[in-house]
């Protein structure tokens, strides 16, 4: 099974219930897979010692300027504007390309080589009670998630896995479609106020473009109003759990403690999670 | 006209909070700049529900490429899911078709295709709007789930704002941005004046904000940084002092947590308008004076 | 006293046009060709663009063989591309086209320079 945990909105909890969740079913040896490239930030909480690191490069295009013509096909088929032809002078922009190949395969005069540009960086180990972990790092300065989620979904440094819990990053353009698409089951953290209701109803919506499942866990419950609630109900979408608000939690947190521990009364609650999704999911795939 | 744009690395650590209230703050009887309010986060676009905006214009907005086969010219070569290095071209009984959410409107396969069978489809990407609000216009949109966000539109709301705070001589653009570091982060970034970095001090917080202010760095912008959440970690609180001093780095704010701010966002209002007395308006108000002075100070 | 292909970047097609501080995305521009005295006005292709504005927009002054740009604030992409292929660029504020092909010719206008660094923001 592959869970996706986002949200939408940012700052919702989708790492520390996600985190918490691993933790819960550590005995099942999940792959937990932080998919925040940009701010990753699951490694505060399930403390991975990392033995594996690939490099993700971009392949761009290098000019052999001696058998480059001009004829300027590269520049005509690159939608992306990241090769400027002029007379026999070739620029390419590396961080305008997306590593399509086509101006590769389009040039005829095969005067065009693919070199790796290092986009970012993939990390793997194994973190407390044998949750096996795996991340990516967005260099700074590199303007594209996606690449580096797509290859840490692609990379497979513990081979196959039952259980994937993949952290997303915040809001619901395309690293979050990366990050859901091949999923089994998305669970969506939101927080009872406007702004997480506003983007939990996106969230949802992109989840239900990608005909997936949805389960929605309140957190911070207390911080605002039943609006979120009612939401849910009138979509037909389960709260699957709720975490209250409480300033001991929020400390807690900050220093990088795990909800099941700061609440351990929690643990069986994050367990039944697991079990109820599981379940759910069966029922969907008996109902075909 | 100065430009400042709000950033943070991590997501909820309170930017679209504090920029409604800089807005309240810079027009008060008594603050006397006029202001124009970008909202850069397009994927979430939350500043309206403080806001308040009467929707005065709407426009569509298209944005990139997708393929599509045309099943009557298509011989079902295969060339296109060779060239395709998306995953986005799937092989069914029938033929061949594209995964429009895996397609990157790359067009590597409408140029390998020998059947001419691959159009490429414009996008209605999502839609933007300008509005009057409490404060001043604003510039807000919304990008439909799924699409590529990859900062064009922020940088057409910011044009757009740019250009208005321009023509009506506006002494500032104030721009909320999104979380993270990539596309839409840097186009939000770019032109501005001074980012204001609001920190949230957990752990995770703190690590963010180190990104967010490497990406700065990294494109020349000058930074300033306000810790939002103060007493949720007093070590984290520190810790970003002494970062702050570190890289010289002015701190201008020290924001406490209050309830306040949810309760305020719950009434549609900024909390310095909701509760002018509070300790997080105490707290922003004082914020926005040090950030005054940064803005249009001496040198 | 200059010879030459010249391309300003305009807001609108109004008569008596001003100066469009911005290059990439620019909606049109003005090509004159200070020689022959000829001038047209070109709608920018680059204007849509989801990516590479500065970029396209650079390869086609270059294609129509102009061989100077005055615009406010030229991207590095773009400045790259014109600098590469040889196109003066200068710096102007946004003051009718007319004023500023007359501080052209009187050699009065500022070269632009590229944005430091990576540079995306404008320190001080």
């Amino acid at each position: 099974m592959i869970l996706t945990v986002a949200s939408g909105k940012g700052g919702t909890g989708k790492t520390t219930i996600a985190a918490s969740l691993a933790v819960a079913i550590a005995d099942e040896f999940p792959l937990y897979l932080d998919c925040d490239v940009e701010a990753p930030n699951a490694h505060i909480f399930l403390s991975p010692e990392f033995t594996q690191t690939q490099r993700v490069n971009q392949l761009v295009p290098s000019i052999d300027e001696t058998r480059c013509d001009g004829c300027g096909r590269c520049a005509e088929v690159c939608q992306y504007h990241a090769i400027v032809v002029l007379g026999d002078k070739v620029l390419v922009f590396p961080e305008l390309c997306h590593g399509c190949g086509s101006c590769t395969l389009q040039c005829p005069q095969r005067a065009i080589e693919e070199v790796p540009n290092v986009l970012g960086l993939l990390e793997a180990g194994t973190a407390r009670e044998g949750i096996r972990f795996a991340r990516g790092v967005l260099e700074i300065g590199q303007p594209m998630a996606v690449p580096i989620i797509r290859a840490l979904k692609r990379w497979g440094p513990f081979g196959d896995i039952d259980t994937v819990i993949r952290d997303a990053p915040p809001g619901v353009s395309c690293p979050v479609v990366e990050t859901m698409s091949g999923a089994d089951f998305v669970l969506l953290v939101t927080e009872p106020t406007p702004f997480g209701l506003h983007d939990l109803h996106l969230a949802v919506q992109l989840a239900g473009e990608l005909g997936l499942p949805v389960g929605v866990v309140v957190n911070r419950e207390g911080i605002g109003d039943g609006r979120v609630d009612e939401y849910c109900r009138s979509v037909n979408i389960p709260v699957l759990l709720r975490i209250p608000f409480s300033e001991r939690i929020g400390r807690a947190l900050a220093r990088g403690e795990n909800l099941v521990e700061v609440l351990p009364e929690y643990l069986p609650l994050f367990r039944g999670l697991y079990v109820d999704i599981r379940s759910r999911l069966i029922e969907r795939e008996g109902m075909r | 006209m100065k430009q400042l744009v709000i950033l943070s690395g991590k997501g909820g650590t309170g930017k679209t909070s504090i920029a409604g209230a800089l807005s309240h703050l810079a027009n008060e009887n008594g603050g006397s700049k006029s202001i124009v309010i970008a909202d850069a986060d397009v994927d979430a676009a939350n500043l309206e529900l403080i806001l308040s905006p009467r929707y005065t214009q709407r426009e569509d907005f298209w944005s990139g490429k997708i393929a599509a086969i045309d099943q009557e010219l298509c011989e079902a070569c295969g060339e296109c899911m060779q060239v395709c290095r998306f995953d986005a071209i799937n092989e069914a009984s029938d033929g061949y078709s594209v995964d429009p959410f895996a397609c990157e409107g790359c067009a590597a396969c409408f140029y390998a295709c020998p059947s001419e069978a691959v159009t490429m489809k414009d996008q209605l990407a999502g839609a933007w709007f300008r509005s009057d609000s409490r404060y001043g216009v604003l510039y807000h949109a919304a990008l439909r789930p799924a699409q590529e966000n990859s900062g064009k539109l922020v940088t057409l709301l910011k044009q757009r704002a740019k250009q208005r705070a321009l023509d009506k001589k506006c002494d500032l653009l104030i721009v909320d941005g999104p979380p993270g570091i990539g596309c839409p982060v840097i186009s939000a970034l770019s032109g501005a004046d001074v980012a204001l970095i609001v920190a949230e001090p957990s752990k995770a917080g703190v690590h963010d904000m180190r990104r967010i202010v490497d990406t700065a760095d990294h494109f020349d912008l000058p930074c300033v940084l306000c810790v939002n959440k103060t007493d949720l970690s007093t070590e984290g609180s520190r810790e970003i002092e002494g970062y702050c001093r570190d890289k010289g780095l002015k701190q201008v704010g020290a924001i406490p947590f209050d309830i306040d701010v949810p309760c305020a966002m719950a009434q549609g209002q900024t909390v310095v308008a909701y509760r002018p007395d509070g300790p997080a308006s105490l707290a922003i108000r004082e914020m926005w004076r040090r950030i005054e002075a940064v803005l249009w100070g001496p040198e | 006293m200059y010879k030459m292909k010249l391309a300003f970047t305009l807001k609108t097609r109004a008569d008596n046009p001003s100066l469009e501080r911005r290059f990439g995305r620019c909606p049109y521009f003005l090509i004159v060709d200070t020689d022959s005295g000829k001038r047209g006005i070109m709608e920018n292709p680059a204007l849509q663009s989801q990516h590479g504005a500065g970029t396209q927009a650079a390869q086609f002054l270059v294609e129509e063989g102009v061989e100077a740009v005055i615009s406010g604030d030229i991207g590095p992409n773009a400045y790259s591309v014109l600098d590469a292929a040889g196109v003066r660029m200068y710096s102007a504020t946004e003051k009718p086209v007319e004023n500023l092909l007359s501080d052209f010719q009187d050699g009065n206008l500022r070269r632009a320079t590229p944005r430091g660094g990576r540079g995306r923001g404008r320190r001080r």
